[in-house]
């Protein structure tokens, strides 16, 4: 076992976990955060995207130790957070969302997008999402939702990083 | 008649709010004190005998609590049965909850481990040391068609059975038929691959003799219903919970072996026991769909009127026949016909048993496969007869003179069914103004900036509103808002949103005194059927149409008791008051003492019959194969619209899927029968960057003349003709280097091959 402290959704914790208890168990497991989606556990789906210091990853892919005295930001936070709440209002309006699986993951991957100043045409998101599978959507209506975010965000804050 | 306020507006759905949150409540999520984590043993081998399942060194592992195999079940190890037309032919491909003598497919369960953390489980697995006598294996059709290897040596064959679709007779026409073409087609193995895996919590209340199972989906009272057979209980001593559903598409939900192994654990060890499939597990287990070949034959006039069509389709269904295993195949010979007149037809559809994972439904199931084997054939035949493809659609389709219009009977179970209504030339015609046909079949077969261009069209039909019944409940709440209870299950379409915009409708109510719509658990009306065949919002929607006209009649009789008049004399208003020509009034609130509920059945013995056309327009790159989808458009006629945001949501989606199905999705086995692509590496599943151009047009102008609601069934449609309107497009960008595909995937290396082997050909004409 062994003794980590993680700053989740801006809480500090400490855990005694196994080595081999991957982040996204121990957000799932041992910190009832159930908004992180385990679609297929070996890194291709993008269900269980978080982000660890600020960088979206794959919580099914990386270990709970390596996130000693990181950051982990997931669904659950993001409390007053200007991209993720216009995010959520465009997905609500343009129904980029059915099943809601892939949809937490969706958020924090396009937050990081629009941020990163990723999202000025359809084909930038388009390929900046290609990592998050929807099996439900087709993906048209989230790509235009991320499109309406981003374009609201950025006249807002137009040298937002 | 309906005060329509929300039907046919884009209402938002209640469902985002907690999905945007992180706040959905899917099985995986669930935990209970003192839970035990089950993880399965599946065979690694397609075929063998069991000769040994040794588990002593797993049992010492810390933290493993118990194994059950076959043996703690008991000597009558309960099979699984056809949910839908079962047939006693069928009986003995029933698959057995748990490998008893005899292992037949990779990922069949073998053993159930039950441990503290699912990680031992898993630990607990690698030590159980099985030892299985290999079996020739049977790993495709013509395997089984052989015989020389039998997945049920007692039945003597692999052949499970032979459907016929039959109506009027086409063995009188050949002879004197002006064309007759032949072809062959096959479609490849792929299926609904949901994002969220499956998963079963069991909790056994020992006390009381009382089982809750959470994880339930589709169809729980049928499933309720097995169990309690299975495990010796009552129907109603089980609760089956349906939570959120991360997609259904047809494979979720229904009765799986984990569907018994877990509950039976739970009662075995006297503690909650969960189970969430893993995804390698969930691509080896989970029903597989839409393997089939055909071989058919057309009839047509030289003026392209269709004369007859008869052939023979080959299924290849796996190992087993489980709960629905049947349905593609028998809709493939039922449905080959379309949406088009067809005077003669005599299909037959042989099911035929490998060593592989078993089939069941996968969204649109065998229409999929009977669209893209019609529309190549038109294609191909309209070519030969110098018509435009266009047209001869045009002059086949059924119109709305011809309705009810009867399709080919199905035996053995003497099936007769009909289209209830529609025009379906109209929908061709919407697609192609849709698409700009007239302008952009000028680039047919030309190379622009490297690539050929093509369009390619095809029609389609999309079944629903399967009987017998559906059941809704409304009942006043102590504030005087309303809930709804009703038997359709979600699986993430937005059942609750499309539900309340009817209730709201039919109570004559505003949206937001509607509580919530709780559906799909066996607690909350007396009977329910789920949803399939695109029944949930037709079947469930119209139950809830006739309890709120029982739900208002109890409102005023109540009202009428307290204000001192005859019931007729109460208006309801806005869903808060009810009240007296003079001016008297008593609120809702006021009236739910007296409890007021009321439960409907809508019965139904027909089907509503969608329809629709698409249009694909697409780049082929010769160099590479490689496909693009420049422009894609689906039209469909549903009826009525409930809510066309929902309605486009879920046709945008099944073209994508259908798109998979088309280009990249394959289950591929070698000739061990083992699966190859047991991975989303390795699955290829459509990504955001792959298909960016899709449009969905929704019409209403034929509603369904067999349900009060008027609606036809909307969740499948959008992903039946895709594989043959993909497949004709390519075709018509290939055809002047003479290429015509024949088989699905049209994966870049096949394409190449075809180009490859048509020039070959071409040169070997030369010389």
């Amino acid at each position: 076992m062994s003794m980590i402290h993680v700053r989740i959704n801006g809480s500090e914790v400490a855990d005694d976990v196994p080595p081999r208890l991957s982040l996204a168990d121990f957000l799932r497991e041992r910190r009832n955060l159930t908004g992180t989606h385990l679609g297929c556990e070996h890194g291709v789906c993008g269900a269980c995207t978080v982000l660890v210091d600020g960088e979206p990853a794959r919580s099914c892919l990386m270990l709970a130790v390596a996130c000693d005295d990181r950051s982990v930001e997931t669904i659950e936070g993001f409390a007053g957070d200007p991209v993720v709440a216009a995010l959520r209002r465009t997905f609500h309006e343009r129904h980029a969302l059915q099943c809601g699986y892939c949809t937490p993951a969706m958020l924090i991957t396009a937050r990081d997008l629009i941020l990163r100043k990723r999202a000025g045409s359809e084909r930038e998101i388009r390929d900046g999402l290609a990592g998050n599978i929807c099996r439900c959507t087709g993906y048209t209506n989230i790509v235009t939702a991320i499109a309406e975010a981003a374009q609201e965000i950025g006249k807002e804050a137009p040298n937002a990083q | 008649m309906i005060a329509n306020r929300y039907i046919g507006s884009p209402v938002e759905r209640f469902e985002d709010r907690r999905f945007l949150r992180g706040k959905g409540t899917y099985v995986g999520d669930l935990s209970r004190p003192g839970l035990l984590y089950a993880a399965i043993l599946r065979s690694p081998r397609a075929h063998g005998r069991i000769r040994s399942i040794d588990a002593t060194a797993a049992l010492a592992l810390r933290g493993a609590h118990t194994i059950i195999t076959a043996a703690q079940i008991g000597s009558q190890v309960p099979r699984i049965p056809i949910r839908l037309q079962p047939l006693p032919v069928l009986v003995p491909y029933h698959q057995p909850v748990i490998a008893e003598r005899k292992v037949r497919y990779v990922g069949e369960p073998i053993a159930v481990v039950l441990a503290d953390s699912a990680a031992i489980a898993e630990d607990a697995l690698d030590l159980i040391r099985v030892d299985i006598e290999q079996l020739p294996p049977v790993p495709d059709r013509h395997a089984a068609a052989k015989a020389e290897a039998l997945l049920f040596e007692e039945t003597g064959t692999n052949l499970a059975i032979r459907y016929i679709a039959a109506k009027g007779d086409p063995g009188r026409v050949w002879a004197r038929a002006d064309y007759v073409r032949r072809e062959r087609f096959a479609v490849q193995r792929h299926t609904a691959v949901m994002l969220e895996p499956r998963g079963v919590l069991a909790e056994w209340d020992a006390a009381h003799g009382r089982l809750t199972v959470s994880g339930a989906s589709k169809v729980a009272f049928f499933n309720r219903r097995i169990l309690a057979e299975q495990m010796g209980l009552a129907e109603d001593a089980i609760d089956m919970v349906e939570n959120d559903v991360g997609g259904g598409f047809g494979v979720r939900g229904e009765f799986y072996p984990e569907d018994f192994l877990i509950p039976f654990a739970a009662r075995f060890t006297g503690r909650p026991v969960k189970w969430i499939e893993d995804r390698r597990e969930h691509l080896i287990a989970a029903n597989h769909a839409r393997e089939a070949e055909c071989e058919l034959k057309i009839a047509c006039r030289y003026d392209g009127t269709i004369v007859a069509l008869q052939g023979d389709v080959y299924v290849d269904v796996g190992a087993y026949n489980r709960t629905n295993g049947m349905v593609g195949a028998r809709n493939i010979a039922q449905f080959l016909s379309g949406p088009y007149r067809i005077p003669d037809i005599r299909i037959e559809a042989s099911l035929l048993l490998t060593n592989k994972t078993p089939v069941g439904t996968y969204r649109g199931p065998g229409r999929f496969e009977a669209d893209f084997f019609r529309e190549r054939l038109f294609d191909i035949v309209a070519r030969d007869l110098g018509i435009d493809p266009v047209e001869f659609r045009r002059r086949n389709l059924l119109t709305a003179a011809e309705m009810p219009y009867s399709i080919a009977t199905i035996t053995p179970y003497e099936h007769k069914d009909a289209f209830d209504s529609g025009d379906y030339r109209l929908t061709l015609d919407r697609c192609l103004q849709e698409i700009d046909w007239a302008e952009k079949s000028k680039l047919q077969g030309k190379l622009v900036d490297g690539r050929y261009q093509g369009l390619g069209i095809g029609c389609f039909i999309e079944g629903s509103a399967a009987g017998p019944r559906e059941n809704a409940r409304i009942e006043l709440e102590s504030d005087g808002t309303v809930s709804i209870f009703v038997g359709s299950s979600a699986v993430g379409q937005g059942l609750e949103t499309a539900f309340a915009q009817i209730a709201a409708d039919a109570l004559e109510i505003p949206i937001d005194r509607i509580r919530g719509v709780f559906h799909g658990s066996t607690a909350f009306v007396r009977e329910g059927f789920g949803s399939f065949h695109s029944r949930a919002v037709v079947m469930g929607g119209s139950a809830i149409l006739l309890a709120a006209e029982s739900f208002k009649q109890a409102v005023r009789t109540a009202a009428a008791r307290q204000l001192g008049c005859e019931p007729g004399a109460v208006r309801l208003v806005e869903g808060r008051l009810a009240a007296t020509p003079d001016g008297k009034s008593v609120s809702f609130a006021e009236l739910a003492g007296g409890g007021i509920s009321a439960e409907e059945s809508f019965a139904n013995s027909r089907h509503a019959y969608s329809y629709g056309a698409h249009a694909a327009h697409v780049a082929v790159d010769p160099r590479t194969g490689g496909v693009e989808v420049v422009d894609y458009v689906a039209v469909e006629d549903v009826g009525r619209i409930i809510n066309p945001m929902l309605l486009k949501g879920q046709m945008v989606g099944a073209v994508v899927q259908g798109l998979g199905g088309a280009l990249l999705e394959h289950l591929v086995y070698d000739d061990e029968g083992q699966l190859m692509t047991g991975s989303l590496a390795d699955y290829l599943l459509p990504t955001a960057s792959d298909f960016p151009s899709i449009r969905a047009v929704v019409t209403e102008t034929h509603p369904s003349p067999i349900n009060p609601l008027g609606a036809k069934g909307a969740g499948e449609g959008g992903v039946v003709p895709v594989g043959g309107v993909i497949a004709n497009a390519v075709a018509s960008a290939l055809a002047p280097l003479n290429v015509q595909p024949h088989e699905l995937p049209l994966s870049p290396s096949r394409i190449w091959h075809l180009i490859e082997t048509a020039h070959e050909m071409q040169q070997q004409l030369r010389e």
